[in-house]
């Protein structure tokens, strides 16, 4: 089965809260409209499809658009190497979706880093903790919003931070520049 | 010039006599084993297992002795991007070792935070323990940190090992008697 029968089949089953399957560059997306059905789209993808290996979550910060959160699942399976990439959007509001953790048990650390970075809550996790900051830290480094260079923290016997030296920056290239005097770092900041 | 007397000296039975300094002598027992504590945190880890290998040969100065106990070593080569997590582990392990202790700071990340301008990471590790030497280089190579060791062990033989020894000595007898020790 490929991965078009299988987003066809997936359509099929679960129909108006799942989108069209859309094609780039021979990977294949399916948008799901309600974060909260995405245990049982999970579930069917891995039973009935055979999506034996999660891949990866990951997340995007949509900052300024509402709903400000992407949820990407990365679905993978090791027979025929099939592809599929599952997406669905949460509210800044609500930050808050069901865990896949009881279908592919590879989910925990995943969810765990979104969390982490980005501030994204799953219902039902077994261990919601920072996994790659300390416990405590008091920010989402991974947000938009969150400024480069940091934030002041302090968190005694356990860690401290403080903002990091940019010498004028941040240095930020733009793509798609004519030349390379256009493409090359310049300091940008994300306010002007 | 040699004597017959029975209570003198006898260099045919107790071999010949070198004249120094006490500092000297100490200085030179301390300077050539330096046992270092190997913080290795990131990819200049891989170098400094380099330096302890057959090809740099660390042993050469000394410092082949890498101990993982801190109440063992006499230098800490901080190897390594320090992340605000592992900060204080590194400072509490710094405190855990015996005087006489030294750092080296090796690579870009140790000394300044390197190219990891960033929320995660703590802007060299002097920010929390003195720093002895630093090592220039993102790693640096093995040469790099062997010509490190060996300022390091230019400093340790400058070091007036008695009139510390003295200072600090009468700062503890002032402290027992309870006067106030400034370090102004």
């Amino acid at each position: 089965m490929s991965a078009i029968e299988s987003a066809q089949k997936l359509k099929a089953q679960f129909g108006e809260i799942l989108s069209e399957a859309t094609e780039f560059r021979g990977e294949l997306t399916v948008k799901l409209n309600d974060a909260e059905k995405i245990t049982e789209v999970c579930v069917f993808a891995k039973k009935e499809l055979g999506f034996d290996y999660l891949v990866d979550i990951s997340s995007v910060d949509n900052y300024g658009e509402d709903p400000r959160w992407t949820v990407v699942y990365e679905l993978s399976r090791l027979a025929g190497n099939v592809h599929l990439r599952l997406k669905t959007d949460v509210s800044e509001e609500k930050s808050e979706l069901p865990t896949v953790t009881g279908v592919w048990r590879t989910a925990d650390w995943h969810e765990r880093e979104i969390y982490d970075m980005m501030g994204v809550r799953f219902r039902g996790h077994p261990d919601l903790r920072r996994i790659l900051m300390w416990e405590g830290y008091p920010y989402f480094p991974l947000r938009k919003d969150f400024p480069l260079a940091g934030k002041p923290s302090e968190m005694p016997d356990v860690a401290f931070s403080k903002p990091a030296p940019l010498e004028g920056g941040p240095f930020v290239t733009v793509a798609g520049g004519k030349d390379s005097m256009a493409r090359e770092p310049r300091v940008r900041n994300p306010e002007n | 010039m040699q004597t017959n007397s029975e209570i003198g000296y006898n260099s045919k039975i107790e071999g010949d006599v070198v004249i120094t300094q006490v500092d000297a002598a100490l200085n030179w027992f301390r300077r050539n084993s330096l046992w270092p504590m190997p913080m290795g945190l990131a990819c200049c880890a891989i170098e400094l297992m380099a330096s302890g290998a057959s090809r740099f040969d660390i042993s050469r100065f000394g410092s082949e002795v890498m101990r993982f106990s801190p109440r063992q070593s006499d230098v800490m080569i901080v190897a390594g991007t320090v992340t605000y997590k592992m900060a204080l582990s590194v400072k509490r392990i710094y405190d855990q070792m015996a005087e006489p202790k030294r750092v080296i700071a090796m690579g870009a990340c140790a000394s300044t935070g390197g190219m990891y301008r960033s929320y995660a990471v703590l802007q060299g590790v002097d920010n929390i323990i003195p720093v002895d030497v630093y090592v220039a280089g993102c790693p640096p190579r093995p040469e790099a940190l062997l010509d490190a060791l060996v300022k390091l062990q230019d400093k340790v033989s400058r070091q007036p090992v008695i009139k510390e020894l003295e200072i600090s000595n009468m700062l503890r007898s002032k402290k027992d008697r309870g006067e106030k020790v400034g370090t102004t």
